[in-house]
């Protein structure tokens, strides 16, 4: 860390010189990513550690931060009703609206990928609801949602299908949520679809001169070649939504009932309504341990199914 | 031999029945994710009488841009959108000229821990921001930067570790050669920078900046944390406030809200579609 060997240069030897030459490179290594090295510090590890600290003391912003221990996570899994409910909240919307949203943009890609007419403006039309802006997206799905005069309930009146109250009823909340976002699964989708263009179409010629079946083409070298971006995608996918704010917060508030009081939900009332930080951060640290425990659970499981051509990188 | 002849009109048959039924499931799906926006805009576009018609009203018999007129007149929206765009500016001029500067770092140079370093910056676009955000909003409680837009602003200016990747994927196309004449010329590290890489970049920069303004226009929760003050929001915060409007908002007045907000967006789209997707698709290619 010391400047001194290249300032030094001009005078060493050529020997030395060509040793600092390295050290300058290094140098120059430090120097040009420096912001993201601050940044990382001052914005992430920081924040992080802090945050870890500050879930073992009682801490009303206010005041200076008070060590209460294990305090904090107690009372969150032994008498905080509501932080109960918000892990079922969200645990219901990510565990079915990873899967759906998962299967549906894969599928989709995969017709979409195929010899079709007209598949460029087919994948425009998938693909717009997914840019969206959140808040927009959010007030629209409130008129939507809307038991007599809303879009949803009038096509299924048309099957004869009596809708439910959607985002009035404790039941039919979180339904109404996965249901939105699986609108825009468009994102997704033209990840994967990249993905299969990047597949040697050789292969799938190959197997048509063995006479493989479609199936067999699809579960033999699609799915594997397909596997780490899947995998990927289904990682940032629980992260995600386990992280689902904005549009509860917007739409529902939380309610019906806490029927969409969803983690966050939860913890930003501790944070930013009651300003109990201390609470709040044990709240977060709660959270980030469900989602590495997922995480590392797909990762491990990972092996079984994710294909690496070359080995894992 | 007419066996196989049967055989084969049968599987013909069959071939133009199952890609009959891929086009319907295709349309029919098309329409189903596109009927949503037809509503929205519809609905800002009727009389409100005819929005509480049972059932409701698929094509509006009369349009009018009441709903926009009187939403204009409730709150200042052009004021508004001038607070999303100088959020967004400085957050793009900080987040190019930061996320360039480490990128051209992390291809350039050799030295030890670089791989490390590398892992860690792209481990960190999976970081949940959930934990860092009650310790940021602590730090900029201290600092006296709530109701401004530095909370916004400040942390784009030490690089994106999404854009860092997406720029340092490009970097590593340029011929290296390229660098090695500037500098056998006597060019400096930064003048290779501005002088070469920069000017060589420009679709790369145009996606990453897109794809910041779109995060901008979009972003709620930071603002909703930061921002007190009514006449500081973004578009997004003030969508947001006029569905909770105690003088009362009507339907009608919030799809024009949607459409105001949305419309810019489908704009860019059409524009920098390229971008839009290029930006989108590199994230899953990571792997």
């Amino acid at each position: 860390m010391t400047v001194t060997p290249a300032a030094t240069t001009q005078v060493g030897s050529p020997k030395r010189r060509r040793l600092s030459m390295s050290r300058r490179e290094a140098l120059f290594f430090y120097f040009f990513i420096s912001p993201w090295i601050i940044g990382f510090l001052v914005f992430q590890i920081g924040p992080i550690l802090a945050s870890l600290y500050f879930s073992f003391t009682s801490y009303a912003i206010v005041d200076s931060p008070q060590w209460i221990g294990t305090r904090n996570y107690l009372r969150a899994f032994t008498q905080d009703r509501l932080f109960w409910t918000s892990l079922w909240n969200t645990f219901y919307y990510v565990g079915f609206g990873v899967p759906l949203n998962v299967v549906f943009a894969f599928l989709l890609a995969v017709l979409l990928n195929a010899e079709i007419r007209g598949r460029i403006s087919y994948r425009v039309a998938y693909y717009i609801p997914s840019i969206i802006p959140g808040v927009a997206g959010a007030v629209l799905w409130l008129i939507l949602l809307n038991p007599r005069l809303g879009l949803i309930n009038m096509a299924l009146g048309v099957f004869g299908i009596q809708g439910p109250n959607w985002l009035a009823s404790p039941q039919w909340s979180k339904p109404a949520f996965i249901l939105m976002s699986l609108w825009g699964v468009g994102g997704a989708m033209i990840i994967y679809l990249a993905g299969l263009q990047g597949i040697p179409v050789e292969l799938y010629e190959a197997a048509d001169i063995d006479g493989a079946s479609t199936a067999a083409k699809f579960t033999r070298i699609t799915i594997p070649l397909m596997s780490p971006i899947i995998f990927y995608n289904v990682v940032t996918q629980i992260i995600g939504s386990f992280q689902v704010f904005g549009s509860a917060f917007i739409m529902t508030g939380g309610g019906p009932l806490n029927s969409t009081r969803f983690y966050m939900l939860h913890l930003y009332d501790y944070a930013f309504a009651y300003f109990r930080m201390g609470y709040a951060s044990a709240l977060a640290w709660v959270l980030l341990l469900i989602i590495v425990a997922f995480t590392l659970l797909v990762f491990r499981g990972s092996s079984a199914w994710v294909f690496y051509s070359g080995g894992r990188q | 031999m007419t066996a196989t002849a049967e055989h084969n009109v049968s599987y013909k048959l069959q071939k133009s029945i199952l890609k009959g039924l891929v086009y319907l499931v295709l349309t029919a799906g098309a329409v189903i994710v596109l009927v949503p926006l037809y509503w929205m805009f519809s609905r800002s576009l009727m009389p409100l009488g005819q929005y509480y018609e049972i059932p409701p009203v698929w094509i509006p018999r009369s349009l009018t841009l009441e709903a926009y007129t009187s939403m204009w007149d409730m709150y200042p929206w052009p004021r508004f959108i001038g607070n999303t765009l100088q959020i967004a500016f400085f957050a793009i001029v900080g987040n190019v000229l930061s996320s360039t500067c480490v990128a051209y770092g992390f291809t350039y140079f050799r030295a030890p821990g670089r791989t490390t370093l590398f892992f860690i910056l792209l481990s960190t676009t999976m970081l949940p921001g959930v934990v860092t955000m009650v310790p940021l909003f602590i730090l900029f409680r201290h600092l006296k930067w709530i109701d401004t837009y530095l909370p916004l602003i400040v942390p784009a200016w030490f690089g994106s570790a999404f854009h860092i990747f997406l720029l340092r994927q490009f970097f590593q196309t340029l011929p290296p050669d390229l660098f090695e004449a500037a500098r056998i010329d006597g060019c400096s590290e930064i003048g290779i920078l501005g002088r070469i890489v920069l000017p060589l970049s420009g679709p790369v920069l145009a996606a990453i900046s897109i794809l910041q303004f779109q995060w901008r226009w979009n972003e709620f929760m930071g603002p909703l944390i930061y921002l007190n003050s009514f006449k500081k929001y973004p578009v997004s915060l003030a969508l947001y406030t006029l569905r909770g409007e105690p003088q009362g908002s009507t339907p009608t007045q919030l799809m024009a809200g949607g459409t105001l907000m949305t419309v810019p967006v489908l704009i860019l789209f059409v524009i920098f579609q390229r971008y839009f997707i290029q930006g989108v698709q590199f994230t899953g290619i990571k792997g």
